[in-house]
């Protein structure tokens, strides 16, 4: 078996209304479309991608939020409805799944091995999170790679966000290795948006572009500055200005999947690629691929 | 039918430990037994209702209430998925909670009812439905805990539903599920070592407990911002429930409380307490904080761009102060509007839009709508209906009407005619109910002398805080 590779690292987000705007067969409500800056650069990924090789996506949900360790999905099928708690009347969406237990378990295993309290789902009644199905959908609508899906662990909110990124680099250190470990060609997706401050009514129709917009300037500003980071190789730099950008943005970056997919990524010094930006319901988010099938990605 | 009110009040806790696990733990199973009595305690009342907010249903559009009558599934919590699953089948009130939430709106509340087959109920409902209400046979109704709610807004939801238990004459059960410190170990412990986090969690518990054994919701309510620093993680939610069971029970300081159970589940603070609404005689009410019976707080933020004209009007469209300082109650000022035959005074006041005071057509006049702001200042004599957040405010409804017909005669005589000429009249009251009586007294002082036709409409509302409005024409024939 050869040395497993990471393909690509994306930041995916997750917000229900993409899946909403795109009017799946397997999604119940009905739009007359919105988002399109932000689908059409989920289009753009898959394009990126269409021709690269890959057995498994390993996706970080800040949608599965755990307090007590971090935890992977850990039996291999998982089908229902999940129906979104904050906007139902936006995403009531059927869902198929494949999980590579296997892949997942040795990602457990690692960062077991590492002192990192872990623990595999295994209880077939549960639910996957809305993050996990919007960001799997959007990224791979045909279902057709099996996935390992991991928790969200809150330490942020127990102690602070540098410890929660000590937490993440660990946990993305032993991600790499079980994936290298493993001989798999990988995609790993942090599925995020950016500065997450919501509004807090809505528009009688949701997909009214006309009210979309990001809730403050400030929450702009954070934005494009971790994206110039990311469009200019500067990593290390997000990584730094993380705890800041966390607190002034409320960026979703508390639940760690950024911290974690950069570490994964072994905090690459090469350009990412914007392939699109935009509001949802105030926050901000973006598509972005860090494209490691032109950089090797080494070993710890 | 009587009068419905909050016939106990619970606090009671989220994990589903108490459910799936409660012999793996002494605790746990004195919590359990807690939540047993506590069920009993709500059959032997003859509740017909029971109220759940819950922490562990974070909103982010205002709040959401449940209103699927039936509402079916597998709970499974995200952390402690291997204690087993919960299958629940709840009864709702689905009509409490549409009139919960029109009432909600009534009071400037943003929120909505969902109703939605394969809603995730999140935990702390589950739990507390399946242990308080264990045969269904109690309707009950959930509400969420919106994530960017302050006290005030919590405060106004707790009083939109009294608004409802009383309406309808129910003898309600209000219950937060909740934490008290929510701090849980951040590894995998056995379950026989469970005990509260910290010392510093566990004497912030007792504090708490304490002053609920002593009756004093309200200051446990106002302490709530104090206690979220000191115990809590800072999870979205905060420690939002008190404010709410507080207001659910008239932000008292002197009711009955009994701490059935405190004990920790994976470190967490979690208690079943008993409220009951009996006064104890103990504990005078201190307010620190406003009781505020309405939600004025930012919920336009999607509404803003409509409000700005800036982008829509022309330069010399835009409203004026007319050089004059106006009191700001309102929309903006405009200067009226100049066309063919039209008649314009300033003796009249300031439009709110693009329109003249009125238009002569062949003999006749037609006058826009005539409110009682006065010219220059934009004052209300009698006083405005409401205040600039839209607070209710008491007014004279003979002072506005005197004030409307004055403003009358002057862009009628601006017209060269008399108000004898006056031929027909169309009047807006905002509140026919209180209203009709004194305008109608003034009438006959007034044009009741000079015999136009008339017709009294009552609507919703005015552009202006401002009771009533007349629409008049006038024939210059004679």
């Amino acid at each position: 078996m050869g040395r497993g590779q990471i393909v690509a690292g994306c930041i995916a987000p997750h917000p229900p209304h993409l899946v909403y705007a795109e009017n799946p067969p397997q999604n119940e409500p009905v739009a007359e479309g919105g988002w399109e800056q932000l689908r059409w650069g989920y289009e753009r990924l898959r394009d990126s991608l269409a021709d690269k090789e890959y057995d498994a996506i390993v996706l970080l949900s800040p949608h599965w939020q755990t307090y007590v360790g971090t935890h992977f999905l850990g039996l291999p099928q998982f089908e229902g409805l999940s129906v979104d708690p904050i906007f139902p009347n936006l995403f009531r969406y059927h869902y198929d799944m494949t999980v590579d237990v296997e892949l997942a378990k040795a990602i457990h295993d690692e960062a077991e091995a590492a002192g990192l309290p872990v623990k595999m789902m295994e209880n077939p009644d549960f639910r996957v999170d809305y993050g996990t199905i919007t960001t799997g959908h959007l990224f791979n609508p045909d279902w057709d790679k099996p996935i390992v899906v991991i928790s969200s662990n809150r330490s942020t909110a127990y102690y602070s966000v540098e410890v929660m990124q000590e937490i993440m680099v660990e946990l993305g250190k032993a991600t790499r290795k079980a994936i290298e470990a493993s001989g798999k060609k990988v995609v790993v997706l942090a599925s995020n948006s950016l500065s997450h401050r919501h509004f807090t009514t809505e528009s009688e129709m949701p997909e009214d572009m006309s009210k979309e917009h990001i809730t403050s300037h400030a929450m702009h500003l954070w934005d494009m500055r971790i994206i110039e980071y990311m469009r200019t190789g500067q990593s290390q730099r997000i990584l730094d200005e993380m705890p800041e950008f966390t607190e002034q943005a409320i960026a979703e970056s508390d639940g760690g999947g950024i911290s974690w997919l950069l570490s994964t990524l072994d905090t690459p010094d090469y350009p990412a690629i914007l392939h699109g930006y935009g509001t949802i319901i105030g926050t901000g988010n973006a598509v972005v691929e860090w494209p490691c099938y032109q950089h090797e990605v080494t070993a710890a | 039918m009587s009068e419905g009110g909050i016939v106990a009040s619970f606090v009671v806790p989220v994990h589903p430990h108490t459910v799936l696990a409660p012999d793996k733990n002494p605790g746990w199973r004195k919590l359990r037994d807690a939540y047993d009595d506590a069920a009993a305690t709500i059959k032997d009342l003859n509740a017909d209702l029971i109220i759940i907010y819950s922490t562990t249903w974070p909103s982010i559009i205002g709040h959401q209430i449940q209103a699927d009558p039936n509402p079916e599934w597998v709970l499974v919590d995200h952390d402690f998925h291997d204690l087993g699953s919960i299958s629940y089948s709840f009864n709702i009130d689905a009509e409490f909670a549409h009139a919960w939430n029109d009432a909600s709106e009534k009071r400037g509340l943003q929120s909505r009812c969902v109703n939605y087959k394969g809603f995730p109920i999140d935990v702390g409902s589950v739990v507390a439905l399946t242990l308080l209400n264990p045969d269904n046979k109690i309707p009950a109704v959930i509400v969420s805990s919106n994530m960017y709610a302050n006290r005030s807004e919590t405060t106004v939801l707790a009083k939109s539903c009294l608004d409802v238990v009383k309406a309808q004459g129910r003898r309600a059960v209000a219950v937060t599920a909740m934490s008290l410190s929510n701090r849980m170990f951040t590894d995998f412990i056995d379950a026989k070592q469970d005990k509260i986090h910290s010392l510093k969690d566990d004497e912030w518990n007792r504090k708490i407990l304490e002053f609920l054994e002593q009756g004093r919701m309200e200051d446990v309510g106002q302490l709530s911002r104090t206690i979220h620093q000191q115990i809590r993680v800072q999870k979205v939610v905060a420690f939002k429930p008190m404010w709410w069971l507080s207001a659910m029970n008239g932000n008292r300081n002197d009711l009955t409380g009994k701490v059935l159970a405190y004990e920790a589940i994976h470190g967490a603070g979690c208690a079943v307490v008993h409220i009951d609404p009996t006064p104890s005689g103990a504990g005078e009410k201190e307010y620190d904080e406003d009781d505020v019976e309405y939600f004025h707080g930012e919920r336009g933020v999607l509404d803003s761009a409509e409000e700005a004209p800036a982008d829509t009007q022309h330069e010399h469209e835009q409203p004026s102060d007319g050089g004059q300082k106006m009191e700001q109650n309102g929309p903006a000022l405009w200067d009226p509007t100049e066309a063919e035959g039209s008649v314009n005074t300033d003796a009249a006041p300031k439009p709110v839009g693009a329109y003249p005071h009125a238009r002569k057509v062949g003999d006749m006049l037609f006058l826009s709508g005539v409110g009682p702001r006065q010219p220059g200042t934009n004052a209300i004599p009698g006083g405005p209906i409401h205040d600039e957040n839209g607070e209710p405010l008491d007014y004279d409804i003979k002072a506005q009407t005197h004030a409307v017909v004055d403003n009358v005669k002057r862009i009628v005589e601006e017209a060269g005619a008399t108000m004898e000429q006056v031929v027909d009249v169309t009047t807006f009251l905002v509140d026919m109910k209180r209203d009709f009586s004194g305008y109608n007294e003034v009438w006959a002082q007034t044009l009741g002398k000079v015999g136009p036709t008339r017709t009294t409409l009552a609507i919703d509302a005015l552009p202006t805080p401002i009771a009533v409005e007349m629409k008049v024409i006038v024939h210059l024939g004679e």
